[in-house]
C-alpha cells in the first residue's frame, strides 16, 4: 500500500497564533505550542506524525509561515529499511 | 507496521524535490503588519502566487488603496504606486493607458472603493478601463478602528453605529458587484471568500482569470472578496470566519456575477 509522509516547517517567528491552521487541518497535526515567540504570540507547532502533507495548513495560513513537503512511498520495498 | 513508520520517519524528507508548498518569492520576506487571521495578508498571498505562476513579476503594475493595505507595496515584490483616497482606479486609468502592455491591478478595500472612491471606481468601469481590481470587502473601515461602511450590513454594530445600523438612516449595504455588472465596459465581475481553504482556492484561480481576461483585452475586471476583520469586529480569527460564513455570505453570495464570452 502506497504510504504518504508529510512534513511541516513552520517559522515560528512570523506565527501570529491565528489558529486558521489548526481548524483547517484534517489530521489534528497542528496546535498552538506552549512558548511564545519575540512578538508574544503563542506559535503554532506540529503535535503528531499524521501530517499528510495536503498543505491546507499553509494555504490557509495569512502569513506564509508553513512550508510543506510531502513524499509518497508507492510500494513497501520502497520504504527505506 | 510500527517499525515501519519509526524508519519512515528517519529519513528526512524536508528536501527541494519533497516541496509541496513555500511562500511566493514574489511575496517580500518581511513581517506583515495585519492583524492575526487577517484576510488582506492571505489575498496578498495568493495574488503573488499567481503572478508567480504567470511569471509576469517585470510586467505588473499594482496601485496601493489608502486603507489597512495602504503598505501592500512593502510586501508585494513588483512595481507598485500609491493613490489617494479612494483614487486608485483614477491612477491605476493613467498607469494603463500609458503603458497598455503592462498588467495593471488596484487594491482596495470597501472603504476605499465604495465609499470615497465610488466616483471613481463607478467611471472607470463605465469607461470600461482594460484592468482588475481587488475589492477586499470586509464590511467596515479596518485602519481608523471599525467604523460604518457602505458595505456594512443592517442590525451590524460598529462604532459609528452602535445600536446596529438602521437603513432607515443610513442606507442599505451596497452590492457593488451586482451595482457595475450590467455595465457594457465590465468584462468580468466575481464575488469570492478567503475563510476557508477551499475558497481560497477559488479566488486565486478567480485572481488569474481576471488576468488573464485582462491580457485579452476584454475591459475592467472586479473580483471582489469577502474578508474578516477580527479585531473591529471583536472575534478571534476563527469566530471570524464563522461570521463570514454564517452572516456575510448570505448577504453577498459567492459566485460569478457576469463572465465574458471568450472566444477560442
Amino acid at each position: 500500500m502506497a504510504k504518504v509522509v508529510g512534513e511541516v516547517v513552520i517559522d515560528i517567528e512570523r506565527c501570529k497564533a491565528c489558529e486558521l491552521c489548526v481548524q483547517a487541518c484534517p489530521e489534528q497535526t497542528l496546535a498552538l505550542g506552549k512558548q511564545l515567540n519575540h512578538k508574544g504570540y503563542q506559535y503554532v507547532v506540529k503535535i503528531n506524525d499524521n501530517c499528510t502533507g495536503c498543505a491546507n495548513c499553509a494555504i490557509i495560513c495569512p502569513d506564509a509561515v508553513i512550508t510543506v513537503y510531502r513524499k509518497v512511498y508507492k510500494t513497501k520495498q520502497q520504504v527505506p529499511a | 507496521m510500527a517499525e515501519e513508520n519509526v524508519d519512515v520517519l528517519v529519513e528526512n524528507i524536508v528536501t527541494p524535490e519533497n516541496l509541496v508548498y513555500r511562500k511566493p518569492t514574489t511575496l517580500l520576506d518581511v513581517d506583515m503588519h495585519y492583524c492575526p487571521g487577517c484576510g488582506h495578508s492571505t489575498v496578498h498571498k495568493i495574488f503573488m502566487e499567481v503572478v508567480e505562476e504567470m511569471g509576469i513579476q517585470n510586467d505588473i503594475i499594482g496601485v496601493a488603496p489608502v486603507g489597512c493595505a495602504v503598505f501592500a507595496y512593502n510586501y508585494m515584490d513588483v512595481d507598485m504606486q500609491q493613490a489617494a483616497h479612494g483614487r486608485a482606479c483614477a491612477v491605476a486609468t493613467g498607469i494603463k493607458r500609458m503603458l497598455p502592455d503592462k498588467y495593471v491591478f488596484t487594491y482596495q478595500g470597501d472603504g476605499d472603493l465604495a465609499a470615497i472612491g465610488g466616483n471613481e471606481t463607478l467611471h472607470a468601469a463605465n469607461r470600461g478601463e482594460n484592468f482588475l481590481v481587488i475589492f477586499i470587502n470586509n464590511a467596515v473601515y479596518g485602519m481608523t478602528s471599525g467604523q460604518m461602511a457602505p458595505t456594512t450590513l443592517e442590525g451590524m454594530v460598529t462604532t459609528t453605529s452602535p445600536y446596529g445600523r438602521d437603513p432607515k438612516v443610513m442606507g442599505y449595504p451596497l452590492k457593488f458587484g451586482e451595482l457595475i455588472a450590467p455595465l457594457p465596459g465590465v468584462a468580468y465581475v466575481t464575488r469570492q471568500a478567503v475563510n476557508n481553504v477551499q475558497n481560497v482556492r477559488r479566488t486565486k484561480k478567480a485572481l488569474q482569470r481576471a488576468l488573464e481576461y485582462q491580457k485579452m483585452g476584454l475591459g475592467f475586471c472586479l473580483v471582489e472578496i469577502v474578508s474578516n476583520c477580527p479585531s473591529n469586529w471583536k472575534m478571534t480569527p476563527l469566530e471570524s470566519n464563522k461570521y463570514v460564513q454564517e452572516v456575510l455570505i448570505p448577504y453577498y453570495p459567492l459566485g460569478d456575477i457576469k463572465v465574458p464570452e471568450v472566444k477560442k
